[in-house]
């Protein structure tokens, strides 16, 4: 009851903050039209898996939304840090994880609002879902664990440093992630060695594969179990972090 | 009844910081139940430090203390049941209600349903919020989250009331306001308060016990009235009538006591040698130098002159430039 509480703090006040609604939602679709509209040539590749770039694109968005949920909710865990906000939780007998359980139930609350409209505007822009409406659901649990994995790092760090610079600091160096991913193109298509290679290496690229998989491929399971493989990997690493962050920073006894 | 029922005791707290000197350097404190503790001090002293080892938030480096009986270090989640604090940071989210932080609060004291309802009305009267209670905090005034504050800090009926410089800021109504509202919870429903500030004014109106803390050592403790009768000794201002005899003026006045400062300009000011010094004889001697006077004024001791006598400096202007908070990072080494 108390993380419920705690969630619905975190999704009332980025609802109040008109910006933190309006980006996430708009930036993404903006990348994707001006994506769809100037590499839809790449689809001519021989080995392209789709003649739709913009339903290959689609996956970029959930992607980056959850990354944007991610450097919002966590500016703002940072800040009730610096404010003192997260000292008065700690004088109340809430345990120290509820507080982490909220703060990150309330970031996935968003991301998933967020994961709807960009499904949304895809499908009323043509996408069609070639898993259906049990892939449009899947996808939706994917996303969950793609904005728990960004999400957990992104508490880690506002917990380690206190700091809604240090936070907002995080968002290029994920944006860098993303860029260096499979994104915009197949690996296999991948020309230059060492991005191919960069690509493989970089586990936002399965995360964007699995998405991708869903939405212009039938059931691969393969692709899709390493996605949430990856997505749960993070999650474990980045919530034990932030875990221990959040011990040294409260440092109550 | 338990007698430590709503106590505070500490003996030799210490609190070391990895960088910069003991914030807290082996302070004892004995604050009994219901009693209004004001702990004065410029910035920089170890209040706020006191506070956050008193409340469980930050570890004490060495020395032993229980809040209404229990451990600090070794019985946190007990004393944390009992205490409410506000401290120095009136730390509200500015878009959220009113309302809507007293739902927070309860929910994380455990508090639901008609009952939460219920208390957060009955606080949000008493504090004089009811009609701001579903405005976002981003609309209020200093002083209505200050109120807020103190109303967060009482959902759970705590024992205890740790206020960190609760008035810093406010205007004298708003001041005023919570400073009536302090001294009720303490006369009519026996709570303990412990209230750290800068003005002498509100340790001096408020508060049953002073203990005065300079550089983490507790310099003076004792009623106001105790503190005051130690030093004894009234001050004389006086301004000349005619510029040119300022000096004529300071010669005669500190035949009678030694110059201090703090007062407007132009005046002079001495505090008086003897307790019972002789306010005749200092008329008749600027009478005997021909000194013409525009303003002469007895000043009765206050703390800032115990201040004054304990640490050489007076409480106002005293504050280090490195801010009490900066210090107060808690480190989990």
């Amino acid at each position: 009851m108390q993380a419920g509480i705690l969630g619905r703090r975190a999704v009332v006040r980025t609802a109040r903050q008109p910006a933190n609604v309006v980006f996430p939602l708009i930036f993404p679709m903006l990348l994707l039209a001006v994506n769809a509209g100037g590499l839809k040539a790449e689809t001519r590749l021989p080995g392209f898996p789709t003649n739709s770039f913009l339903a290959f694109a689609l996956a970029v968005p959930f992607v980056q939304g959850a990354l944007l949920a991610t450097v919002n909710a966590n500016v703002e865990f940072a800040r009730d840090i610096q404010t003192g906000f997260l000292n008065r939780l700690a004088l109340t007998p809430v345990r120290g994880l509820v507080l982490l359980v909220g703060q990150l139930g309330g970031l996935l609350t968003i991301a998933l609002v967020q994961a709807v409209f960009y499904l949304a505007v895809g499908v009323a822009f043509g996408v069609r879902l070639e898993t259906g409406v049990a892939g449009a659901a899947l996808l939706l649990l994917l996303e969950a664990v793609i904005a728990l994995a960004f999400a957990s790092f992104g508490s880690w760090a506002a917990l380690r440093t206190g700091s809604t610079e240090a936070v907002q600091g995080l968002f290029p160096v994920f944006f860098v992630f993303l860029f260096l991913s499979s994104m915009n193109i197949p690996r296999q298509l991948i020309s230059t060695t060492w991005f191919r290679w960069v690509a493989t290496i970089n586990p936002v690229s399965y995360l964007i594969e699995a998405v991708r998989s869903l939405v212009i491929q039938h059931w691969r399971w393969e692709t899709i179990g390493l996605g949430f493989a990856v997505g749960a990997g993070m999650s474990l690493i980045g919530f034990a972090l932030a875990t221990h962050a959040l011990v040294g920073r409260l440092a109550r006894t | 009844m338990d007698p430590h029922a709503n106590s505070i005791e500490a003996h030799g707290l210490v609190r070391e910081f990895k960088k910069g000197p003991r914030a807290v350097d082996g302070i004892d404190l004995q604050i009994d139940p219901g009693e209004i503790y004001g702990f004065l001090g410029p910035n920089g002293a170890g209040k706020s430090t006191t506070v956050h080892m008193l409340t469980t938030l930050l570890p004490p480096t060495a020395g032993t203390a229980t809040v209404a009986g229990y451990d600090i270090v070794h019985e946190g989640p007990a004393v944390r049941k009992v205490i409410g604090a506000a401290l120095q940071e009136a730390a509200l989210d500015p878009y959220l209600t009113g309302r809507e932080h007293l739902r927070l609060q309860t929910a994380m004291h455990g508090i639901t349903g008609d009952e939460r309802k219920r208390r957060s009305d009955e606080l949000l009267a008493r504090v004089g919020l009811t009609e701001a209670a579903d405005r976002k905090i981003r609309g209020y005034s200093g002083g209505m989250k200050r109120r807020l504050d103190l109303a967060l800090a009482l959902v759970h009926r705590p024992r205890i009331l740790f206020l960190d410089e609760p008035t810093t800021g406010l205007d004298i109504q708003s001041r005023t306001a919570l400073w009536e509202e302090v001294g009720r919870l303490a006369r009519d429903e026996g709570v303990t308060v412990f209230l750290t500030t800068q003005y002498l004014e509100e340790a001096d109106v408020l508060a049953d016990r002073v203990g005065i803390i300079d550089h983490g050592h507790i310099v003076a403790e004792g009623t106001p009235e105790q503190l005051k009768a130690e030093i004894a000794r009234s001050t004389i201002e006086a301004i000349p009538a005619d510029r040119e005899q300022r000096g004529s003026l300071a010669a005669v006045l500190e035949r009678f006591g030694a110059p201090t400062t703090g007062f407007g300009p132009g005046s002079v000011a001495v505090q008086l040698a003897s307790t019972d010094g002789d306010i005749a004889a200092i008329v008749r001697a600027l009478d005997a130098e021909g000194v013409r006077i525009a303003h002469f004024q007895i000043h009765e001791p206050t703390l800032d002159d115990v201040f004054l006598a304990k640490t050489g400096r007076h409480l106002e202007g005293a504050g280090e430039e490195v801010e009490e908070k900066q210090q107060e990072e808690p480190v989990s080494a």
